[in-house]
C-alpha cells in the first residue's frame, strides 16, 4: 500500500477507534485515572492516557514466576481445574494463560534472556480487525480486550495474534471472580487489570507482584505521559517491540532483547 | 440432437431409503459429536490453545470451496457458451448449494458459543472479512437458487447467462473471500503470500469437479443412466486440467516462500521434516492428490474408464483434505517466529521450544462433525434429485449439445 494510503487507513482506524470509545464510554461504566486520581466509575474512559507496560529484561530473574502467579490470582486463572478426564499434557495446551515467562538463547552470542509475555496491547490489534462480532474490541486509553457477552468462539482473533497472546475457554468454569468475566467457549487474554483502572487502582497485578519481590523488571504506566515513570524509561533505555516489522505500534516494550 | 430431459431419480424405495439412510446416520452422528463438544467445552477436541483452528475447520473450507467449484459447471455452460456442459447445470447448481450448507454447518457448529449465532448476524465488524464472508455466503445461497430457477423455467431462459454471469463473479468473491481468511493473517508466515488467493480458486476448482463426478457417476449409476465417452472424456480432462493447476501454484507458493529468507525455517520443516504434516504434504496433497491422479486421467486406456475417473475422483478429494489440513494446521503447529535469531529454551505456553511444533490430535469428535458436514451435503442432494427435475434422463453421446457454440448455431437453438 502506498505511503498515502497506508495514512488514510491509520486516520480511517482512529476515526473507528474514536467511534468504538465513544460506544465503550456509553455503556461501560468506567473511571478516568489519570496521575492517580479518581473519577466517579460512570465517566467515560480517558483517550488521553494510553496504558503500557515497559518490560526491562535484565531484572528479569530465571525461574522466577511472580508475575504469572500474581495474574492467575488476581484475575482467577488459578480456579480454572482440568476437567474430569483430561490428559495433563493436552491440558497443557487447553488451559489459559494470560502472562508466560519465556528463557531465550542468541544463537549468535550464547547470551540468555528471560521476560514476561503477555498480550501487547497493539495500538493497531490484528485481533480486533478480524474479529467478525466487534468483541474483541480496543479502549480508548489503550487496553485491547474482549467482550465476553458478544464473543461468539470462532478463534479467528487467535489465529490473527502475531504473540499468541490469547486464550479459549476449553471446558466449562465452576468458579470465577465476579470482576472478571469468563466463560466457556469464549476467548479472553490479558486486559492490563482493567477493572483496576476502572477501581482508579494503581499499577498491575504483575508488576506489582514483580516489584515485591525486589526485581522490579515489570513497569506499568502512562504511555501518553511524558512525566511517568514508564515514558522516562522509555526515554532512556533502549527499547523495542517484539515483531517490530508488523507495525502495530505495541503498548508493551522490551529493554534487553 | 434432441431437447434435454430432465427426470426425478427414479430409485426402488428401499434402496432409495437405504441411502438417505445411511447419510441421515452420518448427520445424526455429526450432531451428536457438536452436542458432546458443546456440553463438555472443547478439550474432548484435539484442539488447543496453539493449534486453535482443526479437523472441523479443513472439512469446512473443504465444502465451501468445493460448493463453489461444483459451480463451475454450470458457468461452463451458460456464461462460457460450451453447451455440451448445458444438462449438467442443474446438478451443479444443486451441489453447490448442498456443499455450502454441510461446510457451513461444520463451521458454525464448531464455534465456541454457536447459540450466539444471533450476535454474528447482527453485530457487524465491516472490517473483519469473517463478517464479509457472512454476507458472500448467504448471497451465494441466493443467487445460485435464481440460477437454478432460471435454468429449470422456461420464464427463466433469458435470464440464465446474466445470472450465470453475476453467480460466476459471485462464487470467485466468495472463494477469494475463503482465502482472504487465511491471507489477513500477516503475522503467520505461511499465510504472507499473494498466491494464497489464485491458489484457493484453483483448489475450488478441482475439488468442487471431483465431488460433482463422483456425485454424477453414482446417481447415473443407480438408476441406470448413460454416461457416453464423450462426456467422460469431457469431464476427465476438465479435471486434470484443474488438478494441473492445483500443482502449479502449490509449487509456485512453496518455491517462493522457500526463496523468501523469513520463511526457510517453515519451508524446510514442513517439505523435510514435519513429520506427519510432511507426510501429508508429499503423499497426501502431491502423490495421491495430485500425481497418481493425472497420471490416471491421463492415461489412455485407464482415463476412459469410469472406474478409474472415479478413482482419481476418490483421490483428488482425499488429496485436497489433505491439502487443507497442510494449509491450515500445519501452519499453526509450526511455532509464530516471535524472536528471529534467538532460539526458545523455555516457555509457559508453548512457544515452540527449541523449534519444536505445538502438538494436535484430532479426536473422534471433531472427525465425526467433518463428516456430519459430507453427510448433509450429500442428503440435501439425495432429496434434491429425488423430488424435481435435476439429472438428466441420458448424458449418452448422441442426445448430447455440441461442444463449443459457433455463430451458426446460437445458443437459443442449441438449447
Ligand atoms: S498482542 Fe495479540 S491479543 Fe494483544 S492486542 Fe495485539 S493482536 Fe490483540
Ligand atoms: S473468538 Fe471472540 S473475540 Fe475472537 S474473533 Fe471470534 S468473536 Fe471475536
Amino acid at each position: 500500500m502506498s505511503e498515502r494510503g497506508t495514512e488514510i487507513d491509520r486516520e480511517r482506524r482512529r476515526l473507528l477507534g474514536a467511534a468504538a470509545g465513544a460506544g465503550v464510554a456509553l455503556v461501560a461504566p468506567a473511571v478516568v485515572v489519570r496521575a492517580l486520581e479518581t473519577t466517579p466509575r460512570d465517566a467515560p474512559v480517558d483517550g488521553r492516557v494510553r496504558w503500557g507496560l515497559a518490560i526491562d529484561t535484565a531484572k528479569c530473574a530465571a525461574g522466577c514466576t511472580a508475575c504469572v502467579d500474581a495474574c492467575a490470582r488476581e484475575n482467577g486463572l488459578d480456579l480454572q481445574h482440568p476437567p474430569e478426564g483430561a490428559e495433563p499434557a493436552d491440558w497443557a495446551t487447553q488451559r489459559a494463560v494470560w502472562v508466560r515467562k519465556v528463557r531465550l538463547r542468541d544463537d549468535q552470542t550464547g547470551r540468555e534472556t528471560n521476560l514476561p509475555l503477555m498480550c501487547q496491547h497493539c495500538e493497531h490489534p490484528p485481533c480486533v480487525d478480524v474479529c467478525p462480532t466487534g468483541a474483541s474490541f480496543k479502549r480508548a486509553d489503550g487496553i485491547v480486550m474482549v467482550d465476553r457477552h458478544t464473543c461468539i468462539g470462532c478463534r479467528y482473533c487467535m489465529m490473527a495474534c502475531p504473540y499468541k497472546a490469547r486464550s479459549f475457554i476449553h471446558e466449562a468454569l465452576s468458579d470465577q471472580l465476579s470482576h472478571v468475566p469468563r466463560g466457556k467457549g469464549c476467548v479472553e487474554s490479558c486486559n492490563l487489570c482493567v477493572h483496576r483502572r476502572d477501581f482508579g487502582l494503581p499499577s498491575t497485578a504483575c508488576a506489582e507482584a514483580c516489584a515485591e519481590t525486589g526485581h522490579g523488571a515489570i513497569l506499568f504506566g502512562d504511555l501518553a505521559d511524558p512525566d511517568s515513570a514508564i515514558s522516562r524509561f522509555l526515554a532512556s533505555e533502549p527499547t523495542r517491540q517484539i515483531r517490530e516489522d508488523l507495525a502495530l505500534n505495541t503498548g508493551v516494550r522490551y529493554a534487553g532483547v | 440432437m434432441k431437447r434435454i430431459v430432465y427426470r426425478e431419480w427414479r430409485l426402488a424405495p428401499a434402496r432409495y431409503w437405504g441411502i438417505l439412510g445411511v447419510l441421515a446416520v452420518m448427520v445424526g452422528a455429526g450432531l451428536l459429536a457438536f452436542a458432546y463438544m458443546e456440553h463438555e467445552g472443547h478439550w474432548v477436541t484435539g484442539m488447543n490453545n496453539s493449534v486453535v483452528w482443526g479437523t472441523p475447520h479443513v472439512f469446512a473450507v473443504f465444502l465451501i470451496i468445493a460448493s463453489s467449484g461444483a459451480l463451475n459447471i454450470a458457468s461452463i455452460g451458460s456464461v462460457f457458451r460450451k453447451p455440451i456442459y448445458k444438462p449438467l447445470g442443474r446438478l451443479s447448481g444443486l451441489l453447490a448449494l448442498a456443499l455450502l450448507a454441510g461446510g457451513l454447518m461444520v463451521l458454525v457448529l464448531d464455534l465456541g458459543r454457536p447459540e450466539r449465532l444471533v450476535v454474528a448476524l447482527t453485530n457487524y465488524n465491516f472490517k473483519s472479512i469473517f463478517a464479509w464472508n457472512i454476507f458472500l455466503y448467504t448471497g451465494f445461497m441466493a443467487i445460485v437458487i435464481t440460477y437454478l430457477w432460471s435454468m429449470a423455467d422456461r420464464k427463466g431462459d433469458p435470464f440464465i447467462r446474466p445470472v450465470g454471469v453475476f453467480a460466476l463473479l459471485w462464487r470467485l468473491a466468495l472463494t477469494t473471500g475463503t482465502g482472504s481468511i487465511f491471507g489477513f493473517l500477516v503475522a503467520r508466515q505461511a499465510y504472507d503470500a499473494a498466491i494464497l488467493g489464485p491458489m484457493f480458486v484453483a483448489m475450488s476448482f478441482a475439488y468442487g469437479l471431483a465431488v460433482f463426478v463422483l456425485v454424477l457417476m453414482f446417481g447415473f449409476a443407480e438408476d441406470r443412466r448413460p454416461i457416453g465417452a464423450r462426456m467422460l472424456r469431457r469431464l476427465k480432462n476438465l479435471l486434470a486440467v484443474f488438478v494441473l493447476a492445483v500443482l502449479y501454484f502449490t509449487l509456485v507458493y512453496h518455491l517462493t516462500s522457500a526463496y523468501g529468507a523469513k520463511d526457510q525455517g517453515l519451508e524446510g520443516w514442513l517439505l523435510f521434516d514435519g513429520g506427519v504434516y510432511t507426510t501429508l504434504f508429499w503423499v497426501g496433497w502431491i502423490l495421491l492428490g495430485s500425481l497418481v491422479p493425472l497420471g490416471i486421467l491421463y492415461h489412455p486406456v485407464r482415463g476412459a474408464e469410469a472406474p478409474w475417473v472415479a478413482a482419481a475422483c476418490v483421490l483428488v478429494i482425499l488429496g485436497g483434505l489433505a491439502a487443507l489440513a497442510v494449509v491450515i494446521i500445519a501452519s499453526q503447529a509450526y511455532p509464530l517466529q516471535l524472536f528471529p535469531g534467538k532460539t526458545i529454551l523455555e516457555s509457559g505456553f508453548l512457544d515452540g521450544v527449541g523449534g519444536q511444533p505445538a502438538p494436535y490430535h484430532p479426536t473422534l469428535p471433531e472427525l465425526l462433525l467433518g463428516f456430519g458436514g459430507v453427510g448433509l451435503a450429500l442428503l440435501i442432494t439425495a432429496v434434491g434429485v429425488r423430488v424435481l427435475q435435476f439429472l438428466p434422463e441420458s448424458l449418452a453421446d448422441e442426445v448430447l449439445p455440441i461442444d463449443e457454440e459457433t455463430i451458426e448455431q446460437p445458443v437459443a437453438k442449441a438449447a
